[in-house]
């Protein structure tokens, strides 16, 4: 049985560890909201982009002479796995989720005879990834200088990616992040960005004739990688907001834990004091009687 | 008699709002979109974006950066990556 001295050295650390996590908790809480609204904010743009590109995309056929980005390089011999994760832990199985969903897909690939890249994005998977893929690291982007990933951090991916197609680095890329559903859901999400699919969006049939200036295909060339930068963006707004609430739920777990276990622990300490006073109480009567 | 004028960005929308008439910086030269323009689609290039509130109004000028251009029946929508002004 441990002595009264340790039981308390014990609760008291338990204390300050939920001190610490309620603390993480709170401050996750008030980070989602902003998260939740950047994300929502940047709703209508690629609602818009998408719309678009829908109705661009239906309108030309692919073929040889279509810009890369949609056609494609004709093969699908390396696969590029771009992964988001966040820059800090203490958000429960956020980064393990997703990286088990691009461990899944990296694995399925080289069962194909594939040869799978990694682009790791933020702080967190690059341990887990160097560990098991140990050559298939192709770059990593750096966000913990940013607070909050914003559109520049978008616009610097997107550019390193279109570099590395189109030096030929890779045939196809996809991209794995964590999509926001609520505080308690992220759903790991995998997503092909490269080449570009197009938009699943019905296009509008107004009836009128559109004018396009320039015609169809520059347009569509000019926005492709518009729209490659927006689908980077809005993962990286949907990775943070899922960050935020799965830190969230994880530290208010964490912190009835910590509850839970000092209520246990303060029992067990009061109950040793009990027994502790009780033998000193019987060693003196006992001493007393004996005189 | 007004145009619904949509500026976006990724990161919010910028304007929307009622407008007599916007000159838009395009690719292929400016084009000023009054009410009841037919649809149109055209990729604007880095520029100044006018903003006409009234007809003899001053114009607010509006930077941007990387932006397209949509007209259709609802009116004209703007899509540009940067904004200042």
């Amino acid at each position: 049985m441990a002595s009264l001295k340790e039981l308390k050295l014990r609760i008291n650390s338990v204390k300050s560890t939920q001190k610490i996590t309620k603390a993480k908790q709170m401050v996750a809480a008030a980070k989602l909201r902003k998260a939740q609204a950047a994300a929502e904010a940047a709703r209508p743009y690629a609602q818009r982009l998408a719309q678009v590109m829908g109705s661009l995309a239906s309108r030309i056929t692919v073929s040889e002479n279509s810009p890369k980005l949609l056609a494609g390089t004709g093969k699908s011999q390396v696969h590029l796995l771009v992964v988001a994760n966040s820059d800090r832990g203490l958000c429960g199985a956020f980064n393990s989720n997703i990286l088990k969903a691009a461990r899944a897909k990296a694995q399925t690939l080289q069962a194909e005879g594939k040869t799978v890249l990694f682009y790791l994005i933020g702080r967190k998977g690059r341990a887990v990834v160097r560990r098991e893929f140990p050559k298939a690291v192709e770059a990593e982007f750096d966000t913990t200088s940013v607070r909050e990933p914003g559109f520049a951090e978008a616009e610097a991916i997107a550019k390193e990616l279109v570099a590395l197609y189109e030096a030929g680095k890779f045939d196809v890329a996809h991209l794995f992040y964590s999509k926001f559903r609520s505080a308690l859901l992220q759903e790991p999400t995998t997503q092909q960005i490269i080449p570009v699919p197009a938009p699943k969006v019905a296009a509008e049939t107004s009836g009128a004739v559109v004018e396009y200036e320039p015609d169809e295909e520059e347009i569509l060339a000019a926005l492709l990688p518009r729209y490659l930068r927006t689908q980077l963006f809005g993962a990286l707004l949907e990775n943070a907001a899922s960050e935020q609430g799965a830190s969230m739920t994880a530290m208010d777990n964490a912190t009835r834990n910590a509850g839970d276990l000092i209520n246990k622990l303060t029992v067990q300490y009061n109950r040793s004091r009990q027994a502790a006073i009780t033998t000193e109480l019987i060693e003196i009567i006992a001493g007393a009687e004996a005189l | 008699m007004a145009l619904h004028f949509e500026l976006v960005t990724p990161a919010r929308l910028v304007r929307s709002e009622s407008v007599h008439m916007v000159v838009v910086p395009g690719t292929e030269g400016e084009f000023g979109v009054l009410e009841g323009h037919a649809p149109f689609m055209s990729t604007v290039r880095d520029g100044v974006l006018k903003v006409y509130r009234s007809e003899n109004g001053t114009p607010e000028d509006i930077i941007v950066s990387g932006g397209f251009a949509e007209v259709s029946a609802s009116g004209l929508t703007v899509l540009a990556e940067h904004v200042e002004g």
